[in-house]
C-alpha cells in the first residue's frame, strides 16, 4: 500500500501544499482535486519520485520509496502530462518499445489487445504522429494494459478523451480496482467508478 | 513481480533509438555530411600543395570529427525530455546508468560510427599514405566513444535549458582537448614514422576513464534536469 505522510512542497518561494498525509489500501482510488497550479501535478510527480518533497515521506508497503528503489518502480506506472510516444514509431511499437522498458515483455498480440481495448487498433499502420490529441491519448493509456502494475498514478487521464473512452478507462479502473490495484488520478471533469473513490482537495 | 532482465532493457533501448534513426535519417545524415563538408573544404580552401596537406590532415580530420559529433548532442536527451519518455526511463525499474549507458551506445553508432567509417576515403583528398588512413580511422574509433560519452553528460545537464546547443558546445570542447590531442597525435606520430601505440594507449585510457565515469554522471544529471 502507499502512504503518504505530512508531505510538504514548495515552487520557488510558494508553498503549494503542507502537511499533507492520506493512506491507500489496495483497491482504493484516490483523486485529487484543486484548481490550476494547486499542485496535484506536483503531489503525483513526488508519488513517483520524480521529485522530492520540501518534508515528509512517501512510503511502498511501508518502506520508504527512496530505499524501495526498483521494487518500487516495478510495481508503479505513471502516465503524465506528457504521453511519452514516440511520433515516428507505430502505436504498437510504442507499446513494445514502453513495455520492454518496463520489464515486461509483451508480444504483438498483447500489443495489439492493449490497442483494441482503447479502440485504436484501426491506427495500427499509422506512426503516431498522424494521430489526434485523444487517440495519443488512448495509445499512452493503453500503456497501462500492456504493463500490469499495482499503482497506477495518471496525471489528467481525461484530457482530450471522448465520452467513450473515459468509459473504457474507468471500466479498467474498476477491474484494475478489483484486482487489489491502487490508483492516485487528477481530473477536472467526474470520473464514474462503481468502487468508491477517496478524493483529496488542494487548496 | 520479478526484476527485469537488464540486458532486456538496454537492447530494448537500443532497439527503439535505432528504429527511430533510421525513421528519421535527416538528422544522423546532418552529421555526417558536416563530417565531410568541413574535411573537404580545407583541400579547397589551402590549395594543391601536398606536402602541407598531409602534414596538417590528422588534426584538421580529428577537429572535424570532433564538431561534427558535438552538432548531434543536442538531440540526445531533448526530444525524450519533450515527449515525457524521458520521465518513463527514470521511472523504469532498471538502474538509470544502465538505460543511459544504452543511450549513449545507440547514440555513438548513429553519429560516431559513421564517422569512423567515412573517414578513410576523406583522408584520401589529403594523400596520406595507407597505413597512416588505417590509423586514422583506429584512432576514431576508440576516440569517437569518448566523445559520445562525455556529450552525454553535457546534453544531461542542459535538459530543457533555452539555448542549449551553445552551452553544450562551451561545456565539451574544452573536455574533448585530450582526446583531441592523443587522437591527432596517434596519426601524426604515423605519419612521421614513429609509433602510435603510446598515443592510442592514452586515447584507451581516456575511454576506459569515460566508460566508468560518464554514465554515471549523466545519470545524476538527468535526474537534477527532471526535477
Amino acid at each position: 500500500m502507499l502512504d503518504a505522510n505530512d508531505l510538504e512542497c514548495l515552487r520557488g518561494t510558494r508553498r503549494l501544499f503542507a502537511g499533507l498525509s492520506f493512506a491507500l489500501a489496495p483497491g482504493e482510488c484516490l483523486h485529487v482535486h484543486g484548481a490550476n497550479g494547486s499542485g496535484k501535478t506536483s503531489l503525483l510527480r513526488i508519488l513517483c519520485g520524480l521529485s522530492r518533497p520540501e518534508r515528509g515521506t512517501v512510503r511502498w508497503n511501508a518502506e520508504p520509496i527512496d530505499a524501495a528503489g526498483d521494487e518500487y518502480r516495478a510495481a508503479l506506472a505513471f502516465c503524465g502530462h506528457a504521453n511519452a510516444l514516440k511520433e515516428d514509431l507505430t502505436p504498437a511499437e510504442n507499446l513494445l518499445a514502453a513495455a520492454a522498458l518496463y520489464g515486461t515483455p509483451a508480444t504483438e498480440d498483447s500489443a495489439r489487445a492493449a490497442l483494441d481495448a482503447f479502440g485504436v487498433l484501426h491506427l495500427e499502420a499509422l506512426p503516431v504522429r498522424a494521430l489526434s490529441q485523444g487517440q495519443k491519448r488512448r495509445v499512452a493509456l493503453a500503456r497501462l494494459a500492456v504493463c500490469a502494475r499495482r499503482l497506477w498514478i495518471l496525471d489528467e487521464p481525461l484530457a482530450a478523451l471522448d465520452a467513450r473512452a473515459a468509459q473504457t478507462l474507468a471500466a479498467r479502473l474498476d477491474s484494475h480496482l478489483a484486482q487489489g490495484g491502487l490508483a492516485v488520478l487528477t481530473s477536472h471533469q467526474p470520473i464514474e467508478l462503481r468502487a468508491p473513490m477517496r478524493s483529496l482537495a488542494l487548496s | 513481480m520479478n526484476a527485469p532482465s537488464s540486458g532486456a532493457v538496454f537492447r530494448g533501448i537500443v532497439r527503439r533509438d535505432l528504429r527511430l534513426a533510421a525513421r528519421r535519417r535527416s538528422e544522423p545524415l546532418f552529421t555526417l555530411g558536416f563530417f565531410v563538408v568541413v574535411a573537404s573544404l580545407f583541400p579547397l580552401g589551402l590549395g594543391p600543395e601536398p606536402e602541407l596537406l598531409r602534414r596538417i590532415a590528422p588534426g584538421v580530420l580529428w577537429v572535424a570529427a570532433l564538431l561534427a559529433s558535438m552538432l548531434a548532442l543536442g538531440r540526445m536527451f531533448a526530444a525524450d525530455y519533450e515527449d515525457g519518455t524521458l520521465e518513463q526511463i527514470v521511472l523504469a525499474p532498471s538502474p538509470l546508468v544502465l538505460s543511459v549507458g544504452a543511450k549513449i551506445v545507440a547514440h555513438w553508432l548513429v553519429s560516431g560510427l559513421p564517422l569512423v567509417l567515412v573517414s578513410p576515403l576523406l583522408a584520401l583528398q589529403y594523400g596520406l599514405p595507407a597505413d597512416v588512413i588505417a590509423h586514422l580511422a583506429l584512432s576514431l574509433l576508440v576516440g569517437t566513444p569518448v566523445l559520445s560519452l562525455i556529450g552525454a553528460i553535457a546534453a544531461a545537464l542542459t535538459i530543457g535549458v533555452r539555448g542549449a546547443g551553445v552551452l553544450v558546445a562551451l561545456l565539451t570542447l574544452p573536455l574533448y582537448v585530450p582526446a583531441l590531442v592523443f587522437g591527432a597525435g596517434a596519426v601524426d606520430a604515423k605519419l612521421a614514422g614513429l609509433s602510435a601505440a603510446p598515443n592510442l594507449a592514452l586515447l584507451g585510457a581516456c575511454l576506459a576513464l569515460a566508460l566508468l565515469f560518464a554514465p554515471l554522471a549523466t545519470a545524476t544529471a538527468i535526474r537534477i534536469s527532471l526535477e
